[in-house]
């Protein structure tokens, strides 16, 4: 597939470095968690999370973000996608945990909102490093309870997801969904650590990714060799046991890098 | 049993260059989960290269276009991988490896041997990386020179890759030939470029790439043809093989062995059906050895 022309209709600030891009194509058939490289012409072309079926939500890091962050509504960029694999679907009466941290919560925002609509009960712990830092707050109040973490504080729990998770009993949940900085991932993982719970759980990995759809090699993850593009970003935490997961990552040129 | 310049292997399905090579552990699964005979790994060069910018691959009807840029961690940064593919895929491991001198090569191949590859594939061939590639592959005196040059300090195997973009892909292959080569690999990508036409802009970051997939298949088969009349050591195919057919298209062509690349995008185990497929293939005709059908075509006169 050549990459689609999107076209920006309206972009909303979301906090003071995140920003959401509505474009002009709806991804109908996409599932929560499947991502799109988005080409910012003449720059790069990099992964990002749909947030909706026509949108995606970023946050300002480096050189390509930045050049998105300075294209306005009526400029576009190119798109290929939805590509991966989501989180899996939710289904009826389900009791279902979302952790989401910082921008985190943009894949799993439409996750939160479809499993509403299918009938399950939807809990979420949404964190950030500050008040206004933290994403799509009343889309998951929407749909269900939402317990908040803050690490200086200023709104919810003072500290991390994990200072939530622990004074919750996570055993009643059918599905944990977690997507966010891997530190905060790894963290829930091995608060989670029992293997039959694990199964339950689903993350949402992070890798350098070049083509986007399983044949350079350039996201694979140790020991199992899966492409993070192609049979992830979403993997059960029962995939993710004995892997490089939480320990180290691939720059661009295949190198080992510490997490 | 079959035995390729010496390397034994199950069957005679190889996984190419530059498709889920990087790591040791994707190697890895394309041999046991894939059924690699034997599986070659990313072309690994003597500093660590981030490769070109994205997009580097544009997906097209026929195949892909790519201009990765030759992205790899360096030989100190490969070892470590080439030691895990080594340690546990149970197949064949070669390692692949390009340079812009002599003497670069030279450093790369002696970097790479404590990890004991079981054969070198020189790549004289890449389109898309200045300097590298088929700058170096259109040369047939500095490939005759290269490749003499890695034979002398290596004791395994030496393959070497062709690029089709030259007038005569006969007259470097001789000169790997004459340089020792144990085996020549045809083909790598052609040259290719695809343009964005709402903005202008073109699709790749490197603007132009290489092309590959079931679009090359017919100009790798008279690759093979022509290298098979000219060399005396055996032509390994790659180019556009997304089937058993292809496969067996490519060993009447002349191919030794045949290299799967982007098909093992729709499928990992394509390995298998190929294996399968040939099998079944040669049963039906009545052929007592694969070796048979190797360059079958050239006595159909
Ligand atoms: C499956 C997936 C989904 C993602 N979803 C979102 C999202 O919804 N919202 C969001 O803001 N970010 C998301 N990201 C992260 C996003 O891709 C990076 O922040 C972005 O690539 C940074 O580019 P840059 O040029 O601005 O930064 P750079 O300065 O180039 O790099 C900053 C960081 O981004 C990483 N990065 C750069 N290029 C790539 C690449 N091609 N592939 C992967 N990582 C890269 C680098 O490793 C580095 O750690 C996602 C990443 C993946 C893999
Ligand atoms: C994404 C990609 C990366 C490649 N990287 C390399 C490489 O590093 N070294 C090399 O010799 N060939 C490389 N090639 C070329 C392939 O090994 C092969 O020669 C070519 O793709 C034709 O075979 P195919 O049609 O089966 O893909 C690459 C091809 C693709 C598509
Ligand atoms: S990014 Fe190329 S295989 Fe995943």
């Amino acid at each position: 597939m050549l990459p689609l022309n999107a076209t920006i209709l309206q972009i909303t600030e979301e906090s003071p470095f995140v920003r959401t891009f509505f474009f002009d194509l709806n991804f109908e058939t996409m599932e929560p968690g499947q991502f799109v490289m988005v080409w910012v012409r003449g720059v790069d072309e990099v992964p990002m999370g749909l947030s909706r079926i026509n949108s995606i939500t970023v946050l300002k890091v480096g050189e390509t973000t930045s050049k998105l962050f300075e294209l306005k509504e009526g400029d576009s960029f190119g798109l290929r996608g939805p590509l991966g694999r989501g989180f899996s679907l939710p289904s009826k009466n389900e009791k279902i945990l979302i952790i989401a941290g910082g921008v985190g919560a943009a894949p799993l925002s439409p996750y939160a909102e479809a499993a509403y609509a299918a009938g399950s009960e939807v809990h979420t712990i949404l964190g950030a490093r500050s008040a206004d830092e933290l994403i799509f707050e009343k889309r998951f109040l929407n749909v269900g309870k939402v317990y908040i973490s803050t690490d200086d504080g200023s709104k919810g729990t003072k500290g991390f997801v994990t200072d939530v998770l622990k004074e919750l009993d996570f055993l009643v949940y059918d599905k944990i969904l977690i997507c966010g900085k891997e530190l905060m991932m790894v963290s829930v993982f091995r608060l989670i650590k029992d293997r039959k719970v694990l199964k339950k759980t689903e993350f949402s990995l992070q890798r350098y990714f070049k083509c986007g759809i399983g044949i350079c090699g350039s996201c694979c993850i140790d020991r199992s060799g899966f492409r993070v593009c192609k049979e992830g970003p979403v993997f059960s935490g029962a995939q993710l046991l004995d892997s490089e997961f939480g320990s180290y990552d691939r720059d661009a040129s295949g190198r080992r890098v510490k997490i | 049993m079959y035995t390729l310049t010496g390397l034994k292997m199950k069957n005679s399905t190889i996984l190419a260059a530059g498709i889920l090579g990087t790591t040791g552990a994707s190697l890895c699964r394309v041999a046991l989960e894939g059924g690699a005979d034997a599986v070659v790994t990313k072309s690994i060069g003597s500093i660590p290269k981030k490769g070109h910018s994205n997009p580097t691959i544009v997906q097209l009807e026929g195949g892909f276009l790519n201009a990765m840029g030759l992205p790899n961690p360096s030989y100190p940064g490969f070892l470590q991988e080439l030691k895990i593919a080594k340690k546990y895929s149970g197949v064949p491991v070669i390692a692949s490896i390009f340079g812009g001198t002599v003497v670069e090569f030279i450093e790369v191949a002696e970097g790479l041997l404590p990890g004991k590859p079981d054969a070198f594939e020189l790549n004289v061939s890449c389109p898309h990386s200045e300097r590298y590639g088929a700058a170096v592959g259109s040369n047939p005196c500095l490939v005759e020179a290269i490749t003499a040059a890695v034979k002398d300090i290596v004791n395994v195997p030496v393959w070497v890759k062709l690029t089709p973009n030259v007038s005569d892909i006969t007259c470097i292959g001789t000169a790997a030939e004459s340089g020792g080569a144990d085996a020549v690999v045809a083909i790598n990508t052609l040259k290719g470029m695809a343009i964005d036409i709402e903005s202008g802009y073109p699709i790749l970051g490197n603007r132009s790439g290489g092309l590959s997939g079931k679009a090359v298949k017919p100009i790798a088969v008279k690759c093979i043809y022509d290298l098979y009349t000219t060399l005396k050591i055996p032509v390994i195919g790659v180019g556009g093989v997304s089937c058993w057919q292809d496969a067996v298209e490519m060993m009447m062509a002349g191919a030794a062995a045949v290299q799967v690349g982007s098909a093992v995008y729709e499928r990992i185990d394509i390995f298998y059906e190929i294996n399968k497929g040939i099998k079944a293939f040669l049963q039906r005709k009545s052929y007592s050895d694969i070796k048979e059908l190797i360059g079958l075509s050239h006595e159909m006169v």
